[in-house]
């Protein structure tokens, strides 16, 4: 396998495990619990270096995982005490432990083979030299075996429990109410990030997770209403920022984390701009679109009532209209026959006239049949 | 001890940082925007790389510049993205942070692989490396600091409308939107100071820790940002110090955990609000509901007999309540103590003085039985709960009122005598 592949499989592998559970961080308004937790883990990992005595991955997991659920749990108490907002609460947990996490490794650096930086920005680029040996056998890159086994347990928990986790994400009453625990599947969620965090952290780095969690669910998000697609989506995506952001680092020449992040970015502020129900443009057309409608009801309207020819700059004067403005409001009506243009004025048609008292108004944005 | 210059000026710098941390973050904190100044602080790391790829070098001015313009423009972006679109904030605030840190750190390997220049400090943003500050570099953090000083207290009233109640801020005419983007320069302005400090990820608890600390020991603002200033030049000066002494300790790092701590120490040990004195209300509450539950039971023995003189063993006391034995005897042996129980016959009796207080309590009850079934027209079999808790609770001139109230009554709607009447 060459190291570029591996490097790609292994990015592609954190992207989709990341996009899985981030939806639903996305959905639930939690999505800097997925930060807060990518940062909070290192004192577990740092333990779970200095307690077994070697980089295993195992005990990582599961000194990372602990920490991640203690994480959840102080927020959460802290909440309850009334006495901080829930924002206040994430930002002093997560840098509370972060800070321990880096004493931790900077008084105990010489015995923990752990480099801050790494922690941060992650070196995927030695992801394909990074290989697991069982029992002498070379097994292939670990990171493709962790990012596959935490991509197993995060699509077991998102396919298993799609109903449960889509019915309490949108509706945790309901949920409550048809006897799903509500409580059960926020902690399950918040372990599968966990273990996703841990999982993706030492290949990837703690930004990249963040930016992977966040970016391609949110992207996708603006892109369609259907959960489902949401998810497929947002894996798509997420592979698509590691595929393209590794293009730019081997351009840049720079690192491969920051640069999926900054893909992830680019894609996203493309669907912000051009998604085709959501994006800034389409609402802006729709806007413009609507303001024409409503200025042409208004204008048959107006001309309904005066049952005379109206000179086109009376018009203007009336409605503060530029000439533009009057031209782009009366083609469309012009066209479909309700108004008619003769002498420099306009007037309604019989069809017009129709059109005004059978639709009230209301109607008029739907152009109605000629009798 | 001679301090070292090194030493110096880190605590100058911690202690300047905690104290406008704290003054900002104050206001950031009760806007529930906690989190903002994280997104400023990640944001800040493309404009610092950018600044030094177009000097050259790492002045001060051009990195505030830098990360001033970054902060803004991230900002800016985060509050398009909310009103444009159906992103929400928090995903909105990771978005910002995790892409503009991610352009940072693209940079930053950029930069590290361009020949020559001094560029081995620009990394130190991430954790902040406090060994590193210059004299130059705390000559400006001085400057900052006292700007951000002098802009609080010149629009202290414009940015307590802004936390407290914006919309009204608005009907008065005030350039609401305005304040909101100088709160938010602030904001930036002690990122930047905070950079070398503590650095990126962790500067969102120097603004936030001291903050929600402050916030535990007072209700009004004022108060709250002078303590929010204090706790934060003092967790800044003690991890400064404590990262000089301990070997290996750095100082952003002690100088969060510390701040944490005195977090901690606020929400349980803060006047009022600390959690301590809450359980210790609650629990003194308890106490005191058990021991009259002992009093009104052995009122109830006595009433019942005719006879105030016939001890009761205490398990008979802990048997009424269903409670363990241990807890009656606790309660009881308090009550000897008091003189309001005598001891002796195998059991225990009420003294004159425990007599009066279970007078009282019974009172209480009865004139509430009274009142829920006279006044409220509940059922006579439907007062005695209600009446279970009100009777503990009742002040005497509340007591008085419902006397007045029900034509000073003799008897509760079961018949019995109510206790400690004008009669009496």
């Amino acid at each position: 396998m060459s190291p570029t592949v591996s490097i790609l499989l292994v990015a592609s592998l954190v992207a989709a495990s990341c996009a899985l559970v981030g939806t639903f961080l996305v959905l639930r308004r939690m999505a800097l619990l997925g930060d807060a937790i990518s940062h909070s883990v290192l004192p577990g990992i740092v333990l779970a270096f200095l307690i077994s005595g070697e980089r295993s991955t195992p005990a990582m997991m599961v000194g990372a995982g602990v920490l991640g659920v203690i994480t959840v749990l102080l927020v959460e108490t802290l909440n309850r005490t009334r006495r901080m907002a829930s924002d206040a609460s994430m930002g002093v947990v997560f840098p509370a432990l972060f800070a321990i996490g880096v004493i931790l490794v900077t008084r105990f650096a010489s015995s923990v083979d752990l480099d801050l930086d790494c922690v941060l920005y992650g070196e995927i680029a030695y992801a394909p030299w990074d290989v697991l040996i069982l029992g002498g056998r070379d097994l292939g890159p670990r990171g493709l075996w962790v990012g596959g086994v935490v991509l197993a347990i995060d699509l077991a928990l998102v396919v298993g429990l799609f109903k449960e986790l889509k019915l309490s994400t949108f509706d945790p009453g309901l949920a409550a109410t048809l006897g799903f625990s509500p409580v059960l599947l926020h902690y399950l969620l918040m372990s599968a990030v966990s273990v996703t965090v841990v999982g993706s952290f030492e290949q990837v780095g703690a930004i990249l997770v963040v930016a992977m969690l966040i970016v391609p669910p949110a992207t996708a998000y603006l892109l369609t209403d259907r959960l489902g697609w949401m998810m497929g989506l947002s894996v798509v995506l997420g592979i698509a920022s590691a595929v393209g952001g590794y293009g730019l680092a081997r351009w840049w020449d720079s690192s491969i984390a920051g640069a999926i992040a900054v893909a992830a970015g680019g894609l996203f502020v493309l669907a912000l701009l051009f998604s085709p129900r959501h994006g800034v443009v389409a609402r802006q057309v729709h806007r413009s679109r609507l303001g024409l409608k409503l200025a042409g009801q208004l204008l048959m309207m107006h001309l309904d009532h005066q049952r005379a020819v109206e000179a086109r700059g009376d018009l203007r004067r009336r409605f503060g209209w530029s000439e533009r403005r009057l031209q782009r409001v009366t083609s469309r009506l012009l066209r479909v026959g309700w108004v008619r243009e003769d002498r420099g004025g306009l007037s309604l048609t019989d069809a017009g006239r129709v059109a005004v008292q059978r639709a009230g108004g209301a109607e008029l944005a739907h152009p109605v049949p000629e009798v | 001890m001679e301090i070292g210059i090194a030493l110096r000026n880190v605590l100058l710098g911690a202690t300047l940082l905690g104290a406008v941390g704290g003054l900002v973050g104050s206001f950031a904190l009760l806007r529930r925007q906690s989190l903002l100044g994280d997104a400023l602080a990640h944001s800040a790391l493309p404009g610092v790389c950018i600044a030094f790829l177009i000097t050259g070098g790492k002045h001060p001015l051009a990195m505030l510049i830098g990360a001033t313009v970054a902060g803004v423009i991230g900002s800016l972006f985060m509050v398009g993205v909310v009103r444009g679109s159906r992103i929400k904030e928090d995903a909105a605030i990771g978005i910002v942070l995790s892409v503009f840190f991610g352009a940072g750190i693209v940079l930053l390997t950029v930069i590290q692989r361009l020949p020559g220049g001094n560029k081995s400090g620009l990394d130190k943003f991430l954790f902040g490396q406090a060994a590193t500050l210059m004299p130059e570099d705390v000559r400006t953090m001085s400057i900052l600091a006292l700007l951000v000083l002098v802009v609080v207290l010149l629009f202290y009233k414009e940015l307590k409308l802004l936390a407290f109640d914006p919309a009204f801020g608005a009907t008065l005419g005030l350039p609401m939107r305005a304040i909101e983007i100088l709160l938010t320069t602030l904001l930036v302005v002690v990122v930047v100071v905070g950079l070398q400090m503590v650095g990126v990820v962790l500067m969102v608890a120097a603004l936030v820790t001291p903050a929600a600390a402050a916030r535990q020991w007072t209700q009004r603002l004022g108060w709250m940002l002078v303590a929010a200033a204090a706790f934060g030049a003092s967790t800044g000066a003690a991890g400064a110090l404590a990262s000089a002494v301990v070997p290996g300790l750095p100082t952003g790092p002690a100088i969060v955990v510390l701040a944490s701590a005195v977090l901690v120490l606020s929400l349980l040990f803060a006047p009022e609000r600390g959690m301590i004195w809450g359980w210790v209300r609650a629990a003194r509450l308890a106490a005191r509901i058990r021991r009259e539950h002992v009093l009104k039971d052995l009122y109830g023995v006595g009433e019942r007999r005719g006879d105030w003189e016939t001890a009761v063993p205490l398990d008979a006391l802990a048997e009424r309540r269903a409670d363990s034995g241990r807890s009656t005897r606790r309660c009881v042996h308090r009550l000897v103590r008091g003189g309001e129980l005598l001891e002796g016959g195998g059991g225990y009796r009420l003294s004159d003085a425990g007599r009066r207080l279970a007078e009282g309590v019974v009172r209480k009850h009865r004139l509430w039985e009274l009142y829920l079934t006279r006044r409220l027209e509940l059922a006579e079999d439907h007062v005695h709960r209600d009446a279970e808790d009100m009777e503990h609770v009742l002040s005497d001139e509340a007591v008085a009122e419902l006397d007045a109230l029900l034509g000073h009554p003799e008897v509760d709607p079961h018949g019995r005598p109510i206790p400690g009447g004008r009669a009496a």
